[in-house]
């Protein structure tokens, strides 16, 4: 595996992207999240595994403060993008989430046309001056999320005529149409049929050339197909961290052992 | 059905591994030839080569089997690309046995060297060391264009090594009976002959494996072995 | 099904073996199939029974209202001699407004005496009990010709006059020659007369669409009485209620549903809004006598105060759709607006709303179509009672002079004495159906060519 190999030392000289440290997460009365610390790098795939429960999704949702969204939602600790805290009070979520685009579990289309659905984020942050420069736009994100084939003769076809497949990547489109620096995925494959999930994982690793991207998946194969690196939660704990080589093949804590070979739950 | 995965990186893995393989062949059937010739010219810097190249085989060999594990782990690989990788796998392993053996024929080649020459034996060796490292060519090729006839033709030529080694049995046999003070060179001899045997055996092995990666079926029927020297006994 | 409770217990319990052939059905399963067809027996005999009634009100109402789209009128060629109209000949509009419609009559009269001239009719009446036929607005209707057009005066013109309401009742049946003999409006000799004119085809019963589009009358005529003006009294409230009842309603959900916080000030808002759907309508009358009428000052029996009573009706009714409509958009779309980098706001805006809208325009239909039909809320700020005989010129008049609405309208004229009356009362019933049908059904229409777009 020259090329991988290859890789893996390349992974190690990524920069930071995002940085964790000491983040608790409470629901109300409930310690969600515990004491996790964890770097994403740069240009690499980050993969969250866990069972139901683990807290892979809360803490993802953390890094674009969509759990703002949750009232008795509380977040402490520090998460630094790019070496700024996101939960400062001067930072505005919205301008974040322009930064560190999201694309959910079922893809959810707008209910407009193929071409709306791409342009909306840079209409309402103000990317484009001209329509010709938001076309480019268009254009760009839909080739970068590896549909623009077989839209392009259709754009103004509404977004939820798609098959499941391709509305996940028009969601994937959609979201870097913000040109963001951070991608992340909660589950983007688990409402997708095999191929589709074939081809949105061929589309992840196109865009780790360009994005970092963190990805949280209920199957270990996804993480292990998908990612650069693996991190492993349980009951709210970060419980390893590492190279997904490494972590599938001889992982360090006993607990994550369970976990990958199916031992526990 | 298409010959490439939609994920482009399992086929990058899969290619790597069989580069991998085929550096590994190459370096082999070099260390074979390498090692009839040193015997042939009792040349002890060449045989000296062979002995030293043997850690770089070995070494592949374990860079293979890591490989394979890691692609396992990460790719999960099913039907055809499970069968590949265990291919790999004992392919490497039959390669690092041949491997070992011609430099245990380099080793021997060292000590010959200073004993006076037994005729025409080694002229003997040469080509059947000659005729293994064709079959292991074949063997490769076959493996490379998925080729079960080829395989199978590797397979049946194994019939004529054995029986040159049962010729060169007799053969020694025969020298140590004339002469005593031959048996120690005989004896070196004999044991270069039962390497060269076995190499074959392992080609065969690799040819087998290739069958079975292209049906998926292992050969039913027993190796038949046409070395009979365990089993007959020798009038004097 | 297996009794589950039953394994192990009492030697005579019934149960299932493996085994049992399913050709034959159980005595369970017979009676409970027999229930289940009971059930659904009773289910068909509601629905008839609803039927019934249903049927029952729309034979009764078109039975009784159908008759008041139709007005008999009597044609007649009318002389406008100029000696009596303009006697000095200049054709001056100051010296013809002098002539009042008292000064009409006699040509009335001569026009009659002229028609049974020409046909050849045999009668002992005179002229004057000859005019007495005629709606008492015949001469109004003459004068309002000739000042409309004073070059007319000097020939002789055709026209179509109202028939009184009694002539009118005979050509439907309601008046017969016994039901008249304690009736001070109409001689049986008269009758006879009309007889002759029915036969000469003088006298005809046809469409009259001054019923629906015409302004109200007073006690005396019930045969000019029309809907009209009624009409555009509720058009005007129903036009207060939704320029204002919508947006107001809308803001106030979108606010509550979007932005607020889940807390107990909230909760007791919700509970609220939804206690003010129930309230009696005629409290909602009281309100708004103490506040616009008499805090406010404004005109009495005006559409405006009418919409702004209704107004406060219909707010519930939008701000609750209005709200379901908003919880039926899935999450999913605001998540996604959310995590392109849309605020709250643009995402409710940009998002939510459109697809809410149709769900919040049936609920605003629905609402207008009850408010349409409300006539107790009206009663405390004097639009019920009001005779809505002057169609309004403007927009402004409209909405502060005193009008009628046409549920008030109805409710008006069965309370008047003169049984004429209650046939228009019937056919104002079936005006007002067909608007609110027409409503409910175009709320229906809306309701499903939107569905389901996501």
């Amino acid at each position: 595996m020259y090329d991988t190999a290859k890789t893996e030392s390349a992974v190690e000289q990524m920069e930071l992207k995002i940085e964790a440290r000491n983040v608790q997460v409470y629901y109300g009365d409930t310690h969600a999240i515990k004491d996790v610390n964890v770097d994403i790098e740069d240009k690499t795939v980050t993969a969250f595994i866990g069972p139901s429960g683990c807290g892979k999704s809360t803490f993802l949702r953390c890094l674009n403060r969509m759990n703002d969204t949750i009232d008795i939602c509380r977040v402490e600790g520090d998460i630094l993008l790019d070496g700024e805290d996101i939960y400062d009070p001067k930072v505005d979520p919205v301008q974040l989430r322009a930064k560190v685009g999201m694309v959910f579990q079922k893809p959810n289309p707008f209910p407009k046309s193929i071409y709306d659905n791409i342009a909306y984020g840079p209409r309402i942050h103000g990317l484009a001056r001209t329509k010709a420069e938001l076309d480019e736009i268009v254009e760009k994100s839909l080739r970068r999320g590896a549909i623009w084939d077989e839209v392009k003769d259709r754009l103004d076809a509404p977004g939820t005529g798609l098959s499941g497949g391709q509305q996940q990547r028009l969601c994937i489109a959609r979201a870097i149409a913000t040109e963001p620096e951070v991608l992340l995925m909660d589950e983007p494959c688990s409402a997708l049929d095999p191929i589709a999930t074939a081809q949105v994982e061929e589309l992840i690793d196109e865009l780790r050339q360009n994005y970092s991207v963190v990805i949280v998946t209920h199957s270990m194969q996804q993480a292990a197909r998908v990612s650069q690196k693996t991190a492993f939660f349980h009951l709210g704990n970060l419980v390893e961290y590492g190279e997904t080589g490494q972590i599938f093949t001889n992982p360090e804590d006993p607990r994550t052992e369970s976990y990958i070979t199916g031992r526990i739950g | 059905m298409s010959d490439q995965h939609i994920a482009t990186v399992f086929d990058r893995d899969l290619e790597g591994i069989q580069a991998r393989i085929m550096k590994m062949g190459g370096l082999v059937e070099a260390a074979i030839m390498a090692s009839a010739r040193s015997l042939e010219e009792r040349d002890e810097e060449m045989a000296e080569q062979v002995r030293a190249g043997d850690a770089a085989i070995d070494g592949l060999e374990d860079m293979i089997n890591e490989e394979a594990a890691r692609l396992i782990a990460l790719r999960a690989p099913t039907a055809v690309d499970l069968r590949l990788v265990l291919t790999v796998m004992k392919i490497a392993g039959n390669l690092e046995r041949i491997g070992d053996y011609a430099k245990n024929i380099a080793k021997r080649t060292g000590v010959l060297a200073q004993m006076r020459p037994v005729n025409s034996s080694t002229a003997a060796l040469r080509r059947m060391a000659r005729e293994v490292e064709l079959m292991l060519k074949d063997a490769l090729d076959a493996y490379i264009q998925r080729d079960v006839e080829l395989a199978q033709d590797v397979i049946e030529r194994d019939h004529e090594v054995d029986q040159m080694y049962n010729a060169l049995f007799r053969e020694f046999l025969t020298f140590m009976m004339e002469d005593p003070r031959n048996i120690t060179a005989c004896m070196h001899l004999h044991f270069i002959a039962k390497n060269i045997e076995r190499m074959g055996d392992h080609v065969t092995g690799i040819a087998e494996q290739v069958v079975y990666l292209v049906t998926g079926e292992r050969m039913e029927e027993a190796r038949t072995k046409a070395d009979d020297t365990s089993v007959s006994v020798l009038e004097d | 099904m297996t009794d589950i409770s039953q394994q192990g217990s009492g030697p005579a319990a019934p149960s299932r073996k493996h085994g049992d052939t399913l050709m034959q059905l159980t005595a369970r399963t017979k009676r409970r199939n027999a229930a289940e067809r009971r059930f659904q027996a009773y289910g068909i005999a509601a629905i008839g029974v609803g039927l019934l009634m249903l049927a029952i009100l729309v034979v009764n109402i078109f039975g009784n209202g159908m008759g008041a789209f139709t007005q008999t009128f009597v044609s007649l060629d009318v002389e406008l001699l100029e000696s009596k109209l303009d006697k000095k000949g200049n054709r001056d509009i100051e010296d013809i407004k002098k002539v009042s419609t008292f000064g009409y009559a006699p040509l009335i009269k001569g026009a009659f005496e002229a028609k049974v001239a020409e046909l050849g009719l045999e009668t002992d009446l005179k002229s004057k009990a000859m005019a007495d036929l005629l709606s008492k607005s015949a001469p109004a209707q003459l004068r309002d010709y000739v000042l409309a057009d004073p070059d007319t005066i000097g020939k002789t013109v055709s026209f179509r006059f109202l028939a009184n309401s009694r002539v009118d009742g005979y050509m439907k049946g309601r008046v017969s020659r016994e039901s008249i003999e304690n009736d001070k409006n109409i001689s049986a000799a008269q009758l006879d007369f009309a007889d002759q004119l029915i036969e000469a085809g003088v006298i005809e019963k046809t469409f009259n669409p001054a019923f629906i589009f015409g302004a109200d009358a007073s006690d005396q005529r019930p045969e000019a009485a029309g809907m009209g003006v009624s009409m555009l009294g509720s058009l005007f409230m129903m036009f207060v209620v939704l320029a204002l009842a919508l947006p107001i309603g809308v803001a106030a959900s979108i606010y509550l549903e979007e932005f607020a916080a889940k807390n107990w000030l909230t909760d007791i808002i919700e509970v609220n809004i939804s206690n003010l759907a129930a309230v009696p309508s005629i409290v909602f009358g009281i309100l708004g006598l103490a506040v616009f009428i008499n805090y406010m000052h404004l005109p009495m029996s005006a559409p405006l105060v009418g919409g702004l009573v209704l107004t406060l009706m219909t707010l519930p009714t939008i701000i609750i759709s209005t709200r379901a409509s908003l919880k039926s958009v899935p999450p999913s779309i605001r998540d996604a607006a959310l995590g392109v980098g849309a605020s709250k706001m643009q995402a409710v805006f940009h998002h939510v709303l459109p697809l809410a809208a149709p769900g919040i325009l049936t609920g605003t239909i629905i609402g207008l179509a009850q408010a349409l039909g409300e006539t107790a809320p009206l009663l405390l700020i004097g639009m019920v009672g009001f005779i809505a005989s002057n169609a309004p010129d403007s927009v402004a008049s409209g909405l502060m002079d005193p009008n009628s609405a046409m549920p008030a309208q109805i409710y008006e004229w069965a309370k008047r004495a003169d049984p004429a009356f209650y046939e228009r009362a019937w056919g104002g019933i079936i005006i007002l159906l067909v608007f609110l049908v027409t409503m409910n059904t175009l709320a229906v229409i809306l309701r499903r060519r939107f569905e389901r777009r996501w």
